[in-house]
């Protein structure tokens, strides 16, 4: 995740920002960053999966493949997650 | 991921830390993620055939087994390269 560079100007002058505020802003960006990073993955695989020769539209299959597609990645981005979690407290147990 | 708080009104140095502190979770969280998107594009690659219905449990083995393995390469090229590294020296 490049290009994830945060200013926060808090408000010099013109009062502060709270805490609170900050977090969800935190909060935000990383979640954008996050789902940005996601998608991208997504698409590039699926086009390769999905796409065969490039026609005019995508037709009916594609779309379909497409759909198909994205639920198996969520599937698969859940599994792994979960995997690697699993991992961490393994790790951190044997500390 | 760098956040700049530079420019925070000093209303106290405890609020700063306890904010910074706040942000480190944040950004340990987002390194997380960013590891689960690596891990599922690689493993995506190896595990899967043809994409179906749903997930059968033999492709979901194989996603959590090619974390842990890589994991575990990863681990063994950090060792070994350690290794080499203070016996050799790098030319």
């Amino acid at each position: 995740m490049d290009g994830f560079g945060s200013d926060f100007s808090l408000g010099a002058g013109s009062g502060k920002m709270d805490t609170g505020t900050i977090m969800e802003q935190v909060k935000v960006q990383i979640a954008v960053a996050n789902a940005q990073e996601l998608l991208q993955r997504m698409t590039d695989k699926c086009f390769k999966k999905c796409i065969g020769k490039p026609g005019g539209t995508l037709d009916n299959s594609e779309q379909k493949c497409i759909f198909m597609f994205m639920d198996r990645y969520m599937d698969a981005w859940n599994t792994v997650s979960r995997a690697y979690n699993s991992r961490l407290q393994r790790e951190r147990a044997r500390i | 991921m760098a956040f700049d708080l530079s420019s925070a009104s000093a209303s106290g140095n405890a609020e700063t830390s306890e904010l910074q502190r706040m942000i480190a979770v944040e950004q340990q969280k987002a390194q997380f993620e960013a590891q689960v998107h690596t891990f599922t594009d690689v493993c995506w690659d190896k595990c899967m055939d043809k994409p179906s219905s749903k997930l059968d449990s033999r492709t979901a083995t194989c996603l959590a087994s090619c974390v842990e393995r890589f994991i575990d390469t990863t681990l063994t090229i950090t060792n070994r390269f350690t290794h080499m590294a203070q016996k050799g020296g790098m030319h």
